[in-house]
């Protein structure tokens, strides 16, 4: 790329896309300033290079922009991002500066924020557990290092509570450092209190890092966001070896932005208007998550999305599950009987559990554990949807236990409240609820099993 | 600056006028050729020539684009996109385009640079290369020159390549490496170990064959009910989570295939990451090798360039082509077919070509069919006379799980076959999540004669009742749903029971379980017949007028899922205790009910 060009005027201007003639040498992605006497000094990036026309696209409110006044600078350089250890604890806006009337980080490196793909060969399978001390995650959909796991919530639903309580609760294991990266997507200032007051005097957070984009924010710094914070959890966790969490809230804004930016091109829409390669598009942030042979950290992502309507085939979760490994669902129903977290384990699934889990690293019985349970409540859910059409007369013996166990197991289990419940707390008060039933309804637990439970009778299964 | 080698052809003062994402134009460019591959820019980013205006070339790029700027220089290489065959193919991980990703990575480090390069097989490796042809043979293209051990065990056979032919003039044995001469024949042709081929064209046979056999999948579900064929193929649609990778990803260690081309298109690096740790240490029961050492991976994740995963397919299927033709029995995988045609419809959007249904070019079903007819049992050129087969399993990920879309329904069309997986299934953890009311094989027929002989049950019979109760059990439920279970006789609920059974530890699998993962067809054959005789055990003594609560359906069920999960040694003694269960099922507690 060759150095900074200036250029008077632009061809045209519509929304947020700025045309212009004859600009040597632009390059793809090159990051562009626009000043202009009397306006606030703004940021774009060339998304269309052409000897004809070049298209760049404004990162900031183009509110006030004039074309035959602006000036425009290529700088020569694709957007980069400090980087560093010492951006722990600050709270920053979306695409970096400072929110916390500390001076701008510097960082230990300048990084380019769209990063490289990590080569699929050098890539270390997942397989160490995070502890979130959320029963309904850790027991039934547990979530291992460089996992991408997302919640799927509803409008209303308390998945920024969840995602705080895990922040606060989660530990890597190993005692090993673990560092936690929030990026806000055009959330509330309600949301952002939410969760950044909850600990700005906390210790987590001396171990965090803050991107901040509010919903008041340039709506275009929205595709920006999650990439500054990726940039840095990956030199967290691949250069300065440490356990990395990102939580990025709410995937729903970061897509309809995408939408937005699509219809001002003029693109061809794909399903419901968002355009046809938002499964790549969000793949570049999903697949960022990972582990590296050879290196210590880890880069695990909690991404937080609303589901328009609480549609799950709706385009932004359908295009996520396809590409996430596993997903938590919060359920309205849940909710509106006080269970907290709302967690409906049916539809939930953690892809790279059965990783995580097991001898040595939870516990041995973990997985016949959690089918029992899985299999006991789907059973229970089935039959109080049977019980709304024939009466719980008309169900059978082991259909009726199954229900009252289904009752239970969301109110003990599931509904834990605010309390952090480490793995072994979990899988103990996994099993009291195994044995209210009789053991011939546990038909996904062998003998072995069900006798090495701990509270087992001794002599017992024998 | 010019570097005039034979096969490149510089265009001297050609220049990047335009890049847009994955698309880019460069100009003067009009003496180079169409879907000639070019280098661009400083680093040499991959493309592809797929269109001519004026004096301008529409470029499309195989790498990412950020940072490449007007002006930059773009060189015509001469050749098409062509991946080099030959030994070293297997246990390789290759990208979209064919470089290998662990070269890559010493190379570049552990994130992939653009313009990084190397070459598909290793340069400097040495092989024992065996000549099987003497001078003076008259050969033609297919025939035998030779073989080198590939893997232990596994002969990879040099052969003639298509088109070339004539008299042995040269050949000889020795080690050497993939590129130096080890013959040549009267038609000029050099003989080497490695060849080119360009990917998007399939390589010739002598004649297609229909199917005459199974390729035993290891999967219950599909041997038993949705055979496939050798040389058939079969699409897989499923919402997400539905199992279509578990299911490629079994298919890839345990399908009776001798070599298996797995192409993760557009998916996740994780899953592959699982792969590349897992097969080097699984152990092939057929040839007690490594499953690494039969298999090719192919990898572009769903973050790395849309355009080469358009290449990886045709790359997979050419490598596959390319040991069909040795006479092997091959296995390609593609996970996912519908991030292909992604790729298909982003390039022809960036094109603003006219688009067809839900912005797919209208080309869509052409170039799928086209892909879908590589695949085959065919007897191939040369001697000795043999015959080898591709088949082709593609997984398709229809949006919103929904099977009305352009990928699934134009896959329908060429497809041998349906698993459709779906997400109710799944969301109950039945695994394989197969919808068997939906799915179908076209190799029924084709296939039951050997699944008969070598599992010595009528599997016709066997398949045909499975299916029958399947079918009756949804009836049943519905009416239960509707009316309660007291609204059901004693037979029918014989028959929920038994399919309960049928559903769980018959058709269910799982792929966590190691002596569960895979089933052997005297396995499956076993237990479907038993499943059969429970059934038929159970309303024999209805008839005879016992109470469904007098039947032990339990204990059969205990012992049926302990065959399952058993040993594959311990199947007779499993087998004989699900007998004896059967036996028992209507044991009349002493001195008898009123
Ligand atoms: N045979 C099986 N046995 C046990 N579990 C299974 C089986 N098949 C699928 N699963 C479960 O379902 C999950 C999802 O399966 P898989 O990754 O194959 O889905 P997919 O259809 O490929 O989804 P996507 O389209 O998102 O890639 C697995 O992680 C596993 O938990
Ligand atoms: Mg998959």
């Amino acid at each position: 790329m060759i150095a900074v060009r200036h250029h008077r005027g632009a061809r045209a201007l519509a929304g947020a896309l700025l045309f212009l003639d004859d600009a040597r040498g632009a390059a793809m992605g090159e990051v562009v300033e626009l000043t202009q006497p009397g306006q606030p000094a703004r940021r774009g990036q060339v998304i269309d290079a052409g000897d004809g026309v070049t298209v760049i696209q404004i990162l900031e409110d183009p509110q006030g922009l004039s074309p035959a006044r602006v000036t425009i600078t290529l700088t020569g350089a694709v957007a980069e991002a400090p980087v560093g250890r010492d951006l722990l604890g600050r709270t920053l806006t979306g695409v970096g500066a400072p929110l916390d009337g500390l001076p701008a980080p510097i960082g230990e490196a300048l990084r380019p924020v769209w990063g490289a793909p990590m080569n699929p060969a050098r890539r270390h399978p997942p397989g160490d557990v995070i502890e979130t001390g959320v029963s309904a995650i850790d027991g039934l959909n547990t979530l291992v290092r460089g996992q991408k796991l997302p919640v799927f919530s509803g409008a209303g639903l308390p998945a920024l509570e969840l995602a705080a309580q895990i922040v606060e609760h989660a530990r890597a294991g190993g005692g090993e450092p673990f560092a936690v990266v929030f990026a806000a997507i055009g959330i509330t200032a309600r949301e952002t209190r939410l969760f950044v007051e909850r600990f700005r005097d906390s210790p987590a957070m001396a171990r965090s890092v803050l991107y901040l984009n509010e919903t008041r924010d340039p709506t275009i710094e929205q595709l920006l966001t999650p990439r500054y914070a990726l940039a840095q959890a990956e030199f967290l966790a691949f250069e300065a070896g440490m356990h990395v969490l990102v939580v990025m809230a709410d995937v729903a804004h970061y897509c309809e932005t995408l939408r937005q930016v699509a219809a001002a091109r003029d693109e061809v829409p794909g399903r419901r208007g968002y355009p046809g390669y938002m499964y790549t598009d969000l793949a570049t942030l999903f697949e960022r998550a990972g582990v590296l042979q050879g290196r210590a950290g880890s880069l695990t992502q909690l991404p937080i999305l609303t589901m328009p309507d609480d549609d799950i085939t709706h385009p932004i979760p359908d295009l996520t599950g396809y590409i996430t490994e596993g997903q938590v669902v919060l359920s309205r129903e849940l909710h509106a009987q006080g269970v907290f977290p709302p967690i409906d384990v049916l539809p939930s699934l953690s892809r790279l559990m059965n990783a995580g889990i097991g001898a040595g690293k939870t516990a041995r019985e973990h997985r016949r554990w959690a089918d029992q349970l899985y299999a006991s409540y789907a059973r229970g859910r089935e039959a109080r949807m049977m019980a709304t059409i024939v009466g719980e007369a008309g169900l059978s013996d082991p259909d009726r236990r199954a229900l009252g166990f289904a009752t239970r197991f969301e109110r003990e289990l599931v509904g834990q409240g605010a309390t952090r419940r480490t793995i072994a707390d979990t899988i103990a008060a996994g099993w009291r609820l195994l044995e209210s039933l009789p053991r011939d309804d546990l038909e996904r637990l062998d003998d072995d099993t069900w006798a090495r439970r701990p509270g087992a009778a001794a002599g017992e299964g024998a | 600056m010019t570097s005039a080698t034979t096969t490149t052809t510089a265009t001297p003062g050609a220049v990047l006028t335009r890049v847009t994402g994955t698309l880019a134009e460069a100009r003067p460019l009009r003496d180079a050729g169409l879907y000639e591959l070019v280098r661009v820019g400083a680093h040499g980013l991959l493309g592809e020539i797929i269109r001519f205006t004026g004096d301008a070339a529409v470029l499309q790029i195989y790498e990412d684009t950020t940072g490449l700027a007007l002006g930059a220089p773009v060189v015509a290489t001469g050749a098409p996109l062509t991946v080099a065959l030959g030994p070293g193919l297997l246990g390789a991980i290759l990208d979209g385009v064919g470089r290998p990703l662990r070269e890559l990575a010493a190379a570049s480090g552990d994130f992939v640079a653009p313009g990084a390069a190397a070459p598909t097989l290793d340069p400097a490796r040495r092989w024992r290369f065996e000549p099987r042809a003497a001078v003076g043979d008259q050969v033609a293209a297919g025939d035998l020159l030779g073989v080198v051990e590939e893997q232990p065990g596994f002969e990879h056979r040099v052969l003639v390549p298509p088109g070339a032919g004539g008299e042995v003039v040269e050949l000889r044995g020795g080690d050497v490496t993939v590129d130096e001469p080890v013959g040549r024949l009267g038609d000029g042709t050099v003989v080497r170990l490695a060849q080119r081929w360009p990917l998007r064209q399939p390589r010739p046979v002598a004649e297609r064959l229909p199917a005459d056999r199974p390729l035993v999948t290891g999967q219950r579900v599909f041997d038993l009910l949705f055979p496939l064929a050798e040389g058939g193929t079969i699409a897989v649609p499923g919402g997400f989570g539905t199992g279509k990778t578990v299911i490629e990803h079994g298919l890839a260690r345990h399908a009776a295939a001798d070599v298996v081309v797995f192409v993760g298109c557009g998916e996740r690096g994780n899953e592959m990451a699982e792969v590349v740790q897992e097969f080097p240490r699984l152990v092939d029961p057929r040839s007690g090798r490594p499953v690494m050492e039969r298999t090719v991976l192919i990898v572009n994740t769903s973050n790395m360039p849309v355009v080469a995963r358009e290449a990886s397919v045709y790359l997979g299927v050419s490598i596959a082509e390319y040991y069909r033709d040795m006479g092997y029995r091959v296995a390609v995988m593609v996970d996912s077919l519908s991030r292909w045609a992604e790729a298909l419809r982003d390039i022809a959007a960036r094109l603003q070509e006219m688009p067809g249904e839900e912005g797919y070019p209208t080309h869509l079903a052409s170039r799928l069919g086209q892909l879908y007819e590589r695949a085959g049992r065919a007897r191939v050129h040369g001697t000795p006379a043999r015959t080898g087969a591709v088949s082709l399993v593609c997984a398709v990920s229809p949006p919103g799980g929904d099977f009305a879309e352009p990928v699934t329904q134009a896959s329908l069309r060429v497809a041998g076959g349906l698993w459709a997986l779906d997400p109710a299934l799944a969301q109950k953890r039945q695994f394989p999540a197969v919808d068997w009311a939906t799915s179908y094989s076209l190799y029924v027929d084709a296939t039951a004669s050997w699944l008969t002989e070598r599992a010595g049950v009528p599997w016709a019979e066997l398949r045909a009742r499975v299916l029958g109760l399947l079918q009756r059990d949804a009836e049943l439920r519905e009416i239960a749903g509707l009316l309660g279970h007291e609204a059901l006789q004693d037979r029918d609920r014989a028959t929920i029971e038994v399919a309960r059974m049928v559903r769980e530890h018959l058709l269910g699998q799982s792929a966590f379980d190691p002596n569960d993962a895979s089933s052997s067809v005297e396995k499956t054959g076993c237990m479907a017949q038993l499943a059969v005789a429970t059934l038929d055990a159970a309303e024999a003594a209805l008839d005879a007028g016992a109470t469904i609560d007098e039947l032990e359906l339990v204990a059969v069920r205990r012992a049926f899922a302990a065959l399952r999960t058993g040993p594959g040694d311990e199947l007779p003694a499993r087998a004989a205790a699900v007998e004896a269960a059967i036996a028992a099922l209507h044991r009349r507690p002493a001195g008898g009910a009123p």
